[in-house]
């Protein structure tokens, strides 16, 4: 059974069909991709699909279950998180509190509020920010970081929740090369070693070739093409509607 | 003992002994501990939270006339208390005083706290400006709402009870202790809050509530309990601020926006929002600097005062405590460690 499945799910804003009978099916474990040119609708799925806007046609479904009708907040405690395409941390707090607050939030009760984070909950923090690369920088100011760094804290922040799957929105996006590779290799050590699903919009072809073993394409909010890389690489379609052609 | 131990038990002995400079000073050295109560439980919203709210001075008022409406309300009718315009014939026995004076300042950190969820679970929808704006017209109302209610006196006020323990403890020597252990009580329990998720969730909500929940946390939950959190202790200042006033009126005394109101403010802006000694700070120079202005100035004081609040938000944006913070962050604890010298980096 298909961890996330989407089915045929439309967005519009006013006039504007960001998003138009899309269906998409991510398998648990997997890593898959989501491509296509700017303006194509990527975010707008995400945002659908983790709640951040409500749908207009078509139903999401998150293992087994429909969330299209939850808040964000509920549905990352059910274990669907997503990361920005304009990274998002907590700017006035150090990396170390950045991680902690990052907690998995399932299943809180009220009083929970008032306790101290225990013992294991800062170790298992720092550990995620060794495998970040953070470790030194735990104590600064996360807003103090550079942008790379932001996003690799990012990242650990959203490991940190423990989510069944991840939805990433350009990881790689204004990074420099050599922390590029860092990232990839984090990503797929995520995926191997914590099983966390991963669905990845990505520009850069070279990373997405290497890291999705499937990769949906959008077009102008719809659904152009799908399948493993080499037959997306070597698509008509999708070749056209990168380069413009008719 | 750590120097953060000394620090507190000098501040303990200091406030304990405070009374002995004279019955002369009891009023403002009790009004110190309540600007500092105000500035403290301001900042958990508008400087932990990053919530700017412009109406926790509805809680003070709700606090206010819950005490006194408990001290009457438990032995006499409430209606015909307010209706002889003074508290003479309704005496109260010293056991009944204090008894009620107990349960009113309780009741009044309670309801305040609950006006807080109710008004929240309305206005906590807002961000950032809207907020701050939406807040601004809470205390306005309020004080409408019991200027025309006769029952608490409408707009011509309530006395507070007489007290009848003048020669066992003088008046405002109890009312500068309850200050003052409301004082340590708020400081103690923010300190407390602050060290839990509930510390670390609230500045989250600061830096990026849409992130926050797109991490699945309660926002709703943490901010509605924020602002009751806020409330409580304002609430319990009211009550004892009216009990010193000993007259309470709705607009001048109570829902006071343009003094307590604006005051509560501008001490945590001075000391630092955000930070656990920065309101502190700010209102013991604020407190102090007021009251030289009513000395030195007389006549002049609100000008000067308004003066003293501009300079505060336009040379001190961050306050004392962040204005340190950017000069000397190691000294903060914002700093890159290493881990030995081999492992280099940084």
């Amino acid at each position: 059974m298909a961890l996330l499945d989407v089915r045929r799910v439309g967005k519009a804003f006013g006039g504007v069909h960001a998003n138009s009978d899309i269906s998409m099916t991510v398998e648990p474990g997997a890593i898959v991709g989501l491509i296509g040119p700017n303006g194509s609708g990527k975010t707008t799925l995400f945002n659908s699909i983790v709640g951040h806007h409500p749908i207009d046609g078509g139903e999401i479904y998150f293992d087994g279950r429909p969330i299209s009708k939850l808040r964000t907040s509920a549905i990352a405690r059910r274990g669907l998180l997503r990361t920005f395409q304009q990274t998002r941390i907590y700017a006035r707090m150090n990396c170390t509190r950045n991680m902690l607050v990052s907690e998995p939030h399932r299943g809180e009760g009220v009083l929970d509020m008032f306790r101290k984070h225990e013992a294991e909950r800062h170790e298992h923090a720092e550990q995620l920010l060794e495998f970040a690369g953070l470790y030194d920088k735990r104590l600064l100011y996360a807003g103090d970081l550079s942008f790379g760094q932001q996003k690799l804290l990012e990242f650990a922040m959203a490991l940190m929740n423990e989510p069944t799957m991840l939805l990433l929105d350009e990881p790689t996006a204004g990074i420099n090369p050599t922390l590029i590779n860092g990232l990839i290799d984090r990503l797929q050590r995520a995926n191997e070693e914590r099983g966390v699903t991963l669905l990845v919009i990505e520009h850069n072809m070279r990373v997405i070739m290497n890291l999705a073993e499937r990769i949906y394409c959008l077009s102008h909010g719809r659904l152009l093409a799908k399948g493993p890389p080499r037959e997306i690489r070597d698509n008509r379609n999708v070749i056209d509607a990168y380069l413009g052609g008719q | 003992m750590s120097r953060q131990a000394v620090l507190y038990v000098v501040i303990a002995a200091a406030g304990v002994a405070a009374p002995l400079l004279g019955a002369g000073y009891h009023a403002q050295l009790a009004l110190l501990w309540i600007m500092i109560v105000l500035a403290l439980s301001w900042d958990v919203m508008g400087g932990q939270m990053g919530y700017n709210s412009f109406g926790n001075i509805t809680f003070f008022g709700v606090g206010m006339y819950t005490t006194i409406v408990t001290q009457v309300g438990l032995f006499y009718d409430v209606g015909a208390y307010t209706q002889a315009q003074g508290a003479a014939g309704f005496d109260l026995t010293l056991v009944q005083y204090y008894l009620g004076l107990g349960a009113g300042l309780l009741l009044a950190g309670m309801i305040a706290a609950m006006v807080a969820a109710m008004v929240g679970s309305g206005l906590l929808g807002l961000r950032g400006h809207y907020f701050a704006i939406g807040t601004l017209g809470l205390g306005i109302a309020f004080a409408e709402l019991f200027a025309g209610w006769d029952w608490v006196g409408a707009g011509s006020g309530i006395v507070t009870p007489l007290y009848p323990g003048e020669g066992l403890v003088s008046r405002s020597v109890l009312f500068y202790y309850l200050a003052f252990v409301l004082g340590i009580a708020c400081f103690f329990t923010l300190k407390r809050v602050y060290a839990t998720r509930f510390g670390l969730a609230i500045n989250a909500i600061r830096d990026d509530e849409d992130k926050a929940e797109a991490m699945g946390l309660h926002a709703t939950r943490y901010k509605t309990v924020a602002w009751s959190i806020s409330a409580f202790f304002t609430g319990i200042a009211g009550g004892i601020v009216g009990n010193i006033v000993g007259f309470i009126d709705p607009r001048d005394v109570a829902f006071t926006g343009a003094t307590y109101g604006v005051w509560m403010i501008a001490m945590a802006i001075l000391g630092g929002k955000g930070t656990l000694w920065g309101p502190v700070i700010g209102a013991v120079i604020f407190h102090i600097t007021q009251e030289l202005f009513w000395t030195y100035l007389l006549g002049w004081q609100r000008v000067a005062l308004g003066l003293l609040i501009v300079v505060i938000v336009v040379f001190f944006p961050s306050g004392i405590l962040g204005w340190l913070r950017e000069r000397y962050p190691e000294r903060f604890g914002i700093k890159v460690e290493t881990v030995g010298a081999s492992n280099g980096g940084g």
